[in-house]
């Protein structure tokens, strides 16, 4: 195998990751806070959605990351107040959110189905990416470098900053959180636009940088393979990046096979495989770490302060 | 300090229990109208053709009757599971199994002839959905795995599935390469029950499954455990309930029921299988079950609510140019409204005076707890 194709591979596992990866971490905190939003796939439609629109009529693709981040954010606010605010089911509310993203992005997007728009390109200088080294480590979209660098501080975050363990604490015993006089519902409303900006962010990317285009159900579930994820890899930001990546290979295997006209399997068992890996890894991570409780102490439910 | 606060109920108001459904399909006709507004649309004229004037069109109604068929089916299934806290959201997957192994004893079935072929198909279905459902109920009881994610990723699987199937094997040799089977003959067709018009076999087959539904889980022990659990697992396990069971005969029944809906759509309405089978309603189905408050009697009408919207937005996507995807936002507003409102269910508005402070003890959580992932 030569260089240039071992690096081609190598970029696109990292393109396939890395909205995986963004989401993931985004999900990841929001849990941490103990709230299960699995709304992701729809606040991702609806980033993927607002950014083309953006980036279409004003030219900017950043611009439109930006106005994906937002919308998405403001989406995830009509979860945070159902299930903060009003208690409602988070499980079901969250559902809810993914049908109102997948409609809501059709709906948005019925005028933008065919066009393209200029992608959100590599930042650093093309000089920078002429040989195959170079391209490897300098020829990659903005989003690439934010999601390593979003990785390294959720990590942080969580761990050694107040605010994080704050975060941890409500996540894990809300009544005590509260009790010393910690703003419960204030960090789970913080958290969960967290989560909605980044899940906007990693929709974003499948509209301006892996197919410049919009068209309806852009994200194909992926949303959902990216709380998957959270729960692969125990809570822990570092094994959400190795996830990330790992998805991204098979995800890229099944690019590869399609491109090399490669007839073993048929596309449609290589279309499901993403699908069919995550139940594998469930299942395998289900078994590895039987008896260990990893999840958040208070995920996913209701909480109310005392009067 | 004056203003308004919330006190818990002793007891879930019966009155709120029955308004919230209705304030919700109030609150989405009045803010639809607003939304589809500043999205640029006629809003008014979307809430009118959507929920009102099929109303008025007896032509329609049969249409509501056939596309609320499934629709119960699937959501008393996962209503079953929902109250036992078994989040089965593959209702989708389980519906297209069903019709997928039901038309695979059609397609062996084709050049025979005898009134048992179409019972056998149904079997096939229901065993289809079942099949299916066991994978995320084996996955969650012996493994511990998550059953909303395994049972969802299997949506995506499915559909898949139904693709190689429909473009490969199960084609149709005389179809002029078209992906979709044969045409089931008369004896794999649901017969109509009222002469003349759309409504099949599979209206009556709901209504009566609801029904028994109902019996069921109010009247038998069975129910009781399933309530029990979903509500208070520990009790449900100091009363010998096992949890296990419980997650299994929730997948199971949910699953039997997707795949039963999804053979009397494929035998009645498609009368063949087609890659534009699943239209999501196992996804709607959902919101059918929280509409009608996880009981099948009320299943039955939110069915029909969200029936209306399919019929509704068919029709105004021909008469105003309402875009598809209006049905879909239409029935999320519904249900986020619904899960909003139902905060009044379980809390009262309580005015604050300014003297005496209303003292609450503290509350333990409501019963809207989440199984671990």
């Amino acid at each position: 195998m030569n260089i240039d194709l071992l690096v081609a591979i190598l970029m696109t596992i990292a393109g396939a990751a890395t909205p995986l990866l963004i989401a993931a971490l985004g999900e990841l905190v929001v849990e941490k806070s103990g709230v299960l939003n699995l709304g992701v796939e729809g606040m991702m439609l609806i980033g993927a959605v607002t950014g083309f629109a953006i980036a279409v009529s004003t030219g900017i693709p950043a611009l439109g990351a930006l106005g994906a981040m937002i919308a998405a954010a403001l989406a995830s606010a009509i979860f945070a107040f159902l299930t903060l605010s009003l208690m409602a089911n988070q499980v079901a509310t969250g559902l809810a959110l993914t049908i109102f993203g997948t409609g809501v992005s059709a709906l948005i997007g019925a005028p933008f189905v065919g066009i393209t728009t200029s992608t959100l390109g590599p930042i650093f200088p093309a000089a920078l990416a002429n040989d195959p080294i170079g391209r490897l480590i300098f020829g990659h979209s903005p989003l690439v470098y934010i999601g390593l660098i979003l990785t390294f501080a959720v990590w942080w975050f969580l761990k050694h900053s107040r605010a994080g363990l704050i975060l941890r604490a409500v996540g894990e015993s809300d009544s005590a959180a509260h009790a010393i006089g910690y703003p419960v519902l204030k960090v789970r409303y913080l958290a969960v636009l967290f989560g909605g900006a980044m899940a906007g962010l990693a929709g974003s990317y499948y509209s301006l940088v892996l197919t410049p285009m919009w068209a309806e159900r852009l994200t194909a579930g992926r949303g959902w393979i990216a709380i998957a994820l959270v729960v692969f890899a125990s809570w822990r930001p570092g094994r959400v990046l190795l996830g990330a990546y790992l998805f991204g290979l098979v995800i890229t295997m099944e690019l590869q096979a399609k491109a090399a006209g490669f007839n073993m399997f048929a596309p449609e068992f290589l279309a499901a495989l993403p699908y069919l890996a995550t139940i594998a890894v469930l299942a395998v991570i289900s078994v590895a770490k039987r008896g260990g409780v990893a999840a958040p102490a208070c995920l996913g439910k209701p909480f109310r302060a005392a009067a | 300090m004056m203003g308004f606060a919330l006190e818990p109920r002793r007891q879930e108001s019966r009155l709120a229990n029955i308004a919230a459904p209705v304030i919700a399909v109030a609150a989405t006709l009045i803010v639809g109208a607003i939304l589809f507004t500043l999205l640029g649309h006629d809003g008014l004229a979307a809430v009118w053709h959507i929920f009102i004037a099929p109303l008025f069109n007896p032509y329609r109604w049969q249409d509501l009757l056939v596309k609320a068929a499934p629709l119960a089916m699937i959501a008393t299934g996962l209503a079953i599971g929902f109250k036992a806290n078994v989040w089965n959201i593959g209702g989708e997957g389980q519906y297209i199994l069903g019709g997928l192994a039901g038309t695979g004893v059609a397609l062996a079935t084709l050049d025979m002839s005898g009134a048992w072929i179409l019972p056998a198909m149904i079997l096939g279905g229901i065993f289809g959905g079942m099949a299916y459902a066991a994978i995320p109920a084996f996955l969650k009881v012996k493994l511990g795995v998550n059953e909303i994610l395994s049972s969802l990723m299997l949506n995506y699987v499915a559909i898949q599935l139904l693709y190689y199937l429909m473009r490969g094997p199960w084609k149709d040799p005389m179809g002029f390469n078209f992906p979709q089977t044969a045409m089931f003959s008369g004896d794999q067709t649901l017969p109509y029950v009222v002469p003349g018009t759309l409504i099949h076999l599979g209206v009556p087959i709901a209504a009566a499954l609801a029904l028994t539904a109902w019996g069921v889980m109010t009247r038998t022990v069975a129910g009781f455990q399933f309530r029990t659990v979903g509500a208070a697992p520990k009790a449900a396990r100091f009363g010998g309930f096992s949890a296990s069971s419980t997650v299994w005969l929730a997948l199971l029944i949910g699953g039997g029921m997707a795949g039963l809906a999804g053979i009397l759509e494929a035998a009645g309405p498609f009368g063949q299988m087609v890659p534009q089978f699943p239209t999501g309603y196992g996804y709607t189905a959902i919101i059918v079950a929280f509409l009608g408050r996880l009981n099948p009697l009320g299943i039955l009408v939110a069915s029909l609510v969200l029936a209306l919207t399919y019929v509704g937005g068919e029709s105004a996507q021909t008469v105003i140019g309402l875009p598809s995807a209006a049905t879909g936002v239409f029935q999320a507003l519904m249900l986020f409204f619904l899960l909003g409102v139902d905060i009044l269910v379980r809390y009262r508005l309580v005015r604050l005076e300014p003297a005496k402070k209303t003292e609450t003890a503290e509350v333990s959580a409501p019963k809207t707890g989440v199984a671990r992932a």
